[in-house]
């Protein structure tokens, strides 16, 4: 399996409070890559900085390299709407537009230039299909989508995240705010979208970690103290800060 | 206990008869307004007095029409906004969303000065800069004229244009904006389909509230405007609905006095129909 991410020495400061301390990880293609770790650790922070969303907080300096396929995406020939295209993100807090389900998902589609209304009905379908959403909503997609369930809305996000044809997708927390039959039909979702797309998940949540991820990170206090599989780094941590933690012992 | 629920309910009662003092006004101007304004209009007939072309209050023979009024007042408003909105939304838009605090505070500085200028300064200027102005450059005979009074107008109208706009741009939650970022749109992109639709009836509502500063002007236009009862026309000296009121009550008697009541009432049923058009706005928002 390649990598499609690798991180190399990257600090991050936001103003004097350096919030991440040379990070090294690589993540591999088509899987599910987890973050966790104590609210604060920067394992949020982190995942912000793989779409270059840090760049929105004026005192935020970063240094070292982070590599999207191979090329440093801090780079002055990086396009940084074109990486955002390519390295889509689903939030926390679900976040549709105040707009119609439809125009949701077109949204990303029409503003990278699909004019098309043929087009856009085919990507609409399909984006939500692909976020096991469609049959819930084909009857209504020109209804607002506040309307929504905060499950559905979350879904909604992820049909409008994929409608750009990313291909890694970073999860903030989705989960978060959700109801748990909501969660587990995002985590279903998450395991069969691995197949097409490289996830990365930053949940709070240690079993959520267990139940869908490939690899895990341990983040503790802007530093990332333990990377690897995840049934090993759950059952034989090697760090004792990691065994501490995932044994409920802080955090 | 007793004691202490007595003074509650006196509390009360007190705080309901302020609230109902700014209603009696409301109420008490309406009725004033129809009372005062319906018997001219009974005896000049109602399309006579709306659609009639010419007002000589004064000649021996006089004529009550005030179409001229009507339609400059209607010319002049749509004259401000059609130059005030786009600079004032677009200003909006700016500081809401792109300017630096510095700038965004300094800014805010400056159109709260403007917003608290005397009308009579701004007809003031208007008179000393933009008439002459407009003579030279349009080599007119007069410079006061309807063109000058909506460039007066449409700068008066900016700042509430503009902090209300700004208000509601503001108002526009980040993660709308955050979704769009990361969907790859830029920045601007971001703003005119994102921000700006979601905070549309904030800015529908700014413009209603621009429409009704400039309808019920009248130091302002009637120091820039000339003053003269004309049909409206874009270099033509001519009158509003309010300058109407304001320029002849002083010395007016009779039916003359009466038609200017009628005026009035006019104005107030503009007036009216603006607010609720606003409150059909300021209501959507809540809706939605």
């Amino acid at each position: 399996m390649s990598n499609i991410i690798t991180v190399k020495d990257m600090c991050l400061w936001y103003g004097e409070h350096q919030a991440l301390k040379d990070i090294n990880i690589d993540i591999p293609s088509k899987s599910i890559t987890a973050f966790i770790g104590p609210s604060g650790c920067g394992k949020s922070t982190f995942l912000k900085s793989l779409n270059r969303m840090n760049d929105l907080i004026p005192s935020v300096k970063i240094t070292g390299d982070v590599k999207y396929n191979g090329k440093n995406i801090f780079g002055s020939s990086v396009d940084v709407n074109e990486l955002r295209r390519e390295i889509g993100m689903v939030f926390q807090k679900p976040n549709p537009f105040p707009m119609s389900i439809y125009d949701n998902v077109a949204y990303g589609p029409r503003t990278h230039g699909v004019k098309s209304k043929a087009k856009l009905d085919d990507i609409v379908e399909q984006s939500l299909k692909d976020a096991a959403i469609w049959e819930e909503v084909k009857d209504r997609l020109k209804k607002n989508a506040l309307g929504l369930s905060g499950g559905q809305q979350q879904r909604l996000c992820i049909a409008r995240a994929l409608a750009v044809k990313p291909a890694v997708l970073l999860m903030d927390e989705p989960t978060s705010a959700l109801d748990p039959i909501s969660t587990s039909k995002i985590e279903e979702l998450t395991i069969k979208l691995k197949e097409n797309y490289t996830i990365i998940m930053v949940t709070h949540n240690m079993q959520q970690a267990v139940r869908i991820s490939d690899q895990t990170a341990f983040f503790l206090l802007g530093e990332l103290v333990e990377y690897g599989n995840t049934e090993t780094l759950f059952s034989t941590p090697k760090d004792k800060r990691t065994e501490d933690y995932i044994t409920g012992r802080f955090g | 206990m007793k004691n202490k629920k007595a003074f509650e309910n006196m509390i009360h009662g007190i705080f309901l008869m302020l609230g109902l003092i700014a209603v009696g006004c409301v109420l008490l101007i309406t009725v004033y307004l129809v009372i005062a304004g319906i018997p001219a209009i009974r005896e000049i007939g109602l399309f006579k007095f709306l659609f009639g072309k010419t007002w000589e209050s004064t000649s021996a023979n006089p004529s009550y029409g005030i179409l001229p009024f009507i339609l400059t007042s209607i010319y002049g408003t749509a004259g401000a906004i059609i130059i005030g909105v786009p600079i004032g939304f677009l200003t909006a838009v700016y500081l809401s969303k792109i300017a630096p605090q510095k700038i965004k505070a300094a800014v805010g500085t400056a159109v709260s000065l403007l917003a608290g200028i005397p009308s009579v300064v701004y007809g003031l200027v208007g008179m000393l800069v933009l008439v002459p102005g407009i003579r030279e450059i349009f080599h007119l005979a007069d410079g006061a004229s309807l063109l000058a009074a909506i460039i007066v107008l449409a700068i008066m109208i900016l700042p509430s244009i503009i902090k209300v706009s700004v208000t509601a741009l503001d108002a526009v939650p980040k993660e709308y904006e955050d979704a769009s970022l990361a969907l790859g749109a830029t920045p601007v992109e971001t703003y005119f389909k994102v921000s700006v639709p979601a905070a549309k009836s904030g800015i529908a509502a700014a413009v209603v509230l621009g429409i009704g500063r400039a309808i019920g002007e009248a130091m302002a236009v009637m120091m820039v405007s000339g003053n003269v009862a004309n049909m409206p026309g874009l270099f033509q000296s001519v009158r509003f609905l309010t300058t109407a009121v304001a320029s002849e009550m002083s010395y007016s008697s009779g039916l003359q006095r009466q038609a200017l009541f009628s005026i009035a009432l006019v104005l107030f049923l503009f007036i009216m129909l603006i607010n609720a058009t606003l409150n059909f706005f300021l209501k959507g928002k809540k809706g939605d």
